[in-house]
């Protein structure tokens, strides 16, 4: 995954297309999670996989310009708000991690359902990427 | 806290005070600053004899912890009075002895108060106190303190391998003793000797008698140096004399004759007891005496005489059980306050002797008596003591040694007549051993006094010149011994003071109301047989002393290996090479043979639940029809299972893994888990691709692609294992009791948190505590991949 010195035109074209579309792919799985399958966990997956792609069709360092993230510092966003999540409920006065979810009319949008578990389900998405990203780039760096 | 607890618990607060005195008064010798104590506490315990003579007892309880019936009880009757005159009396000599033996400016003077009031203390706790739990933590002291005191020259090997020694085999008694005092409080509910006395007959009748019995014997035996546990006693003659002198002959060693006598109210109607206590005793007063001749060290043979003489006191005490059993308890009971009278009478010369032996080896620098000889006219004073104290301990007049051996003799005719516990066919045993024993006693008697006094003078062989000792080291032996000379002839002074409410207090049935043992103590009662069994004693010994050089080579019969001494090393040495071989046979270091032991406990645990329980069943009921998807990918699974363990390189394996976790992905298609089915997907590649990483990176040397190794018992335990997993599967779903309560997550997982999809509405509203800290565990594992990677890659460690 280091610098390679082979000319992959093909792979580099269309990594840059179908980089996207996982991404797409990787969000509606994120928010369709709440009512079909899918959901944080299998949507960060997908989005750290098209990282990954990246990484193939890239090198290390061309990925690292493009996404200049300290993965390490998503993992721990992500820990730190699904604990706010928890957190949250007792300023309602309710138990620990208790969610409540309501439909409301938004611009744009119109009826929506917001629920606080999409709050809680954002930081498990960011923890997984966070973790998987950290985990192939460390590995990926060792020589 | 009365005056009682004070008393008991002044010499541990004195101990405190000591290393300030002993560092900052140095002109004074510590010893003067100790010394007030013991004289105080005695007079203090004097003053008591009146009462207790009159048939009174003083109690006084200071709570400990109430709630389990554990209390400070202190409690004095005639025998814990006896035995608080003995420690204090005797300490107080001790200390004094003690000024003048250790130097102020050589040795470490603060240590040695300390550990000695330390020991004062719990010996007092062990006598004054009527809660077994308290009287076992006095006990216990007594052991930690008698080791500290046992190694005071710590820099000697010697001194640590008695210290050792001693503490081994009195910890392993008194483990035994709080073994026995947990069934006794089992039986009676109580940790009171009182109330244990009062339960006789529950305890009588109670199982655990007899193991009570044995467990407190042992704890008494080996602090009273009986066979086969005396071995300890001899070497813990490493320590200063004074110590010596104090506990090894006066005071801790009579713990365990204290605790026979105090609980004989308890035990001594069954046959067990009088069997096992007189024959102990009469064993170890024979063997004691017989081993004590060939020793060539005085203290040696002193530590000898001790475990002969405290034999003889215990098998006093258990011949004396036998008058509990007749309405003329006189003719046995004499037993009893021989025993008492003896006890006092060897504190005395046995003090004394020590005291000698601590002077001759003080200013002579031995103790060797090969090199000892004609110091009658050098050191006169300490030759009339030792002379005193030697024919005391032979049993000679006008000593007292001779009234109490009278008496010994008295008692050990008359259990011949004692037709209980089949005892009429064996009890001619007690007069023979005890009558040869008393030879042997006369002929170490006579070794000690005449070896070391007698012959000619050997100034060549002695380190320094001998010289008499100064006075302040001889007033203790002194005194001692005018007492040995003292209740010789006026042994009465004892009778109704002392010795009448001991033998009270060990034999409280016998009394009725007010009424009082005769204790009436004579010099001269006719010729009767025990005289001439005396005198047979003297003319055999002188015999035997004046031939000793012909006949020792019988010491030599007996070999080396067979001695206890032996038998104890090689144990001890046996235990620690077997313990060490024991660990290293099955911690091999290897994490497979690890796993072998885990899988084949899962298996003998879980599989013999399961067959000894009958757990197993098995029923198709409400298991859903088998299809042909099912059967496809089943078969699947398994050649990809069998590819994995039967690869023959490393990437078959990798690759029927990935087949593996894929087939696992279209399970959970077919089951209807779609969420499993896509994590399950992503999850497998990734971690195929990160076993593909490690298969890369093995190094090149021990890449030798080979087939496994196989191991029938690898094969058998993975079986079992399997087997075991199989069955607990189908049985526990063969027996489901009770309904699953996912119809709730079904019915509410739209109407209470507004989603639709129920994995993920469990995952992240109705159980998201979990996943808040399986999303935690992620977090650390890649903080341990990026630690462990980064941190090897900057220390330049090994990198490939």
């Amino acid at each position: 995954m280091n610098k390679q010195q082979t000319n992959d035109v093909i792979l580099q074209t269309v990594t840059k297309v179908a980089c996207f579309i996982i991404l797409l792919f990787s969000f509606h799985l994120f928010f369709a999670g709440h009512n079909n399958p899918g959901g944080g966990f299998i949507a960060g997956l997908m989005t750290s996989s098209s990282f990954v792609l990246l990484l193939l069709a890239y090198d290390l360092k061309t990925v690292k310009n493009i996404l200049p993230i300290n993965f390490i510092y998503v993992a721990a966003t992500g820990l730190f708000i699904s604990v706010c999540t928890g957190i949250g409920s007792f300023v309602f006065g309710a138990q620990f991690l208790s969610h409540a979810f309501g439909y409301f009319h938004l611009p744009l949008l119109g009826k929506t359902e917001l629920a606080t578990a999409v709050l809680f389900d954002t930081g498990v998405y960011l923890v997984v990427v966070g973790v998987t990203m950290t985990i192939i780039q460390t590995i990926g760096e060792r020589e | 806290m009365t005056s009682l607890h004070i008393a008991i618990v002044a010499p541990l607060v004195l101990a405190f005070l000591i290393p300030l005195l002993a560092k900052y008064v140095r002109k004074i010798h510590t010893g003067w600053f100790v010394l007030i104590l013991p004289v105080l506490l005695f007079v203090y315990f004097f003053r008591m004899i009146g009462m207790t003579s009159h048939g009174g007892t003083l109690k006084a309880t200071l709570e400990w912890i109430p709630s389990f019936g554990i209390n400070f009880t202190a409690y004095v009757d005639g025998l814990g009075l006896l035995f608080a005159l003995l420690i204090t009396g005797i300490g107080s000599l001790v200390v004094l002895y003690s000024i003048y033996y250790l130097s102020k400016e050589k040795e470490q003077l603060g240590p040695f108060y300390v550990y000695l009031l330390m020991f004062m203390g719990a010996m007092l706790g062990v006598v004054l106190v009527d809660n077994v739990i308290v009287l076992y933590l006095f006990w216990e002291l007594t052991s930690i303190s008698s080791f500290l005191l046992i190694g005071y020259w710590h820099k000697r090997e010697k001194s640590r391998y008695g210290a050792a020694k001693s503490m081994l085999i009195t910890i392993f008694g008194g483990l035994s003793l709080l073994g026995g005092f947990i069934l006794l409080y089992i039986i009676t509910g109580s940790f009171s000797i009182r109330e244990m006395i009062s339960q006789v007959d529950a305890i009588s009748a109670s199982g655990f008698f007899l193991p009570a019995l044995v467990l407190i014997l042992i704890g008494a035996f080996t602090k009273s140096a009986q066979f086969p546990f005396y071995i300890w006693l001899p070497d813990a003659m490493e320590a200063p004399t004074p110590v010596s002198a104090y506990l090894h002959s006066a005071t801790m060693v009579k713990a365990g004759i204290y605790l026979v006598a105090r609980f004989t109210p308890v035990f001594a109607f069954s046959g067990e007891w009088f069997w096992i206590v007189s024959l102990t005793g009469i064993v170890t007063l024979f063997w004691g005496s017989f081993n004590a001749v060939k020793q060539t060290d005085l203290k040696a043979i002193l530590a000898y005489s001790t475990v002969s003489q405290l034999g003889m006191i215990m098998s006093m005490l258990g011949v004396g059980s036998a008058a509990l059993h007749f309405q003329h308890f006189h003719y046995y009971l004499v037993a009893v306050i021989a025993a008492i009278f003896h006890l006092i009478n060897h504190a005395t010369f046995k003090g004394s002797l020590f005291m000698a032996v601590g002077i001759i080896d003080h200013e002579t620098g031995t103790r060797d008596i090969r090199r000892l000889g004609g110091l009658m006219t050098i050191m006169p004073i300490t030759f009339t003591i030792s002379l005193i104290g030697a024919f005391s301990m032979a049993g000679l007049p006008p000593f007292n040694g001779f009234l109490s051996k009278e008496m010994f003799f008295t008692s050990m005719l008359r259990i011949t007549d004692f037709n209980l516990f089949s005892a009429d066919t064996w009890s001619f045993l007690f007069p023979v051993l005890a009558w040869t024993g008393s030879v042997f006693t006369f002929i170490y008697s006579m070794v000690l006094l005449f070896q070391t006094f007698g012959g000619k003078y050997q100034p060549e062989k002695l380190e320094k010149k001998a010289h008499e000792a100064p006075l302040g080291m001889l007033i203790s032996p002194i005194i001692l011994v005018s007492l040995a000379v003292i209740f010789f002839f006026f042994p009465n002074i004892l009778s109704y003071t002392i010795i009448e409410p001991a033998a009270a207090s060990i034999m409280p049935g016998l009394l009725d109301g007010d009424e009082k043992f005769k204790v009436h103590i004579s010099i001269w009662h006719g010729f009767s047989p025990e005289l001439f069994m005396t005198i047979g004693v003297a003319v055999l010994g002188i015999l035997a002393y004046r031939t000793l050089g012909k006949w020792k080579k019988v010491y030599g019969l007996f070999p080396d290996k067979l001695t206890l001494n032996n038998l104890y090393d090689r144990s001890l040495y046996g235990l620690e090479k077997g313990s060490n071989k024991a660990t290293r046979t099955y911690m091999t270091g290897f994490l497979r043979d690890y796993l072998v032991y885990i899988f084949v406990f899962f298996i003998i645990a879980v599989g013999g639940t399961l067959v000894l329980t009958g757990g197993f069943s098995y029923s198709v009921k409400g298991t859903a029809p088998i299809g042909v998807y099912e059967l496809v990918l089943s078969a699947v699974m398994i050649a990809a299972t069998f590819g994995t363990v039967f690869a023959r390189s490393r990437l078959t394996a990798i690759i029927a893994l990935g087949v593996i976790g894929y087939t696992l992905a279209l399970f959970f298609v077919i089951f209807r888990a779609p969420d499993l089915a896509l994590t399950q997907l992503i999850i497998e590649t990734i971690s195929v691709a990160l076993f593909l990483l490690c298969f890369y990176h093995l190094p090149k040397l021990s890449f030798k692609p080979k087939t496994k190794t196989f191991r029938i018992t690898n094969a058998l335990v993975s079986i079992g294992v399997g087997a075991v997993v199989t069955l607990l599967a189908l049985a526990s779903n063969s027996q489901r009791s009770l309904e699953s309560i996912s119809s709730y997550f079904i019915e509410n997982s739209y109407k209470l948190a507004g989603g639709r999809n129920i994995v993920n509405v469990v995952l992240v509203d109705f159980r998201g505590f979990d996943t808040l800290f399986e999303i935690t565990v992620l977090v650390i594992a890649a903080l341990g991949i990026y630690g462990m990677i980064r941190l090897r890659m900057e220390k330049g460690g090994e990198e490939h």
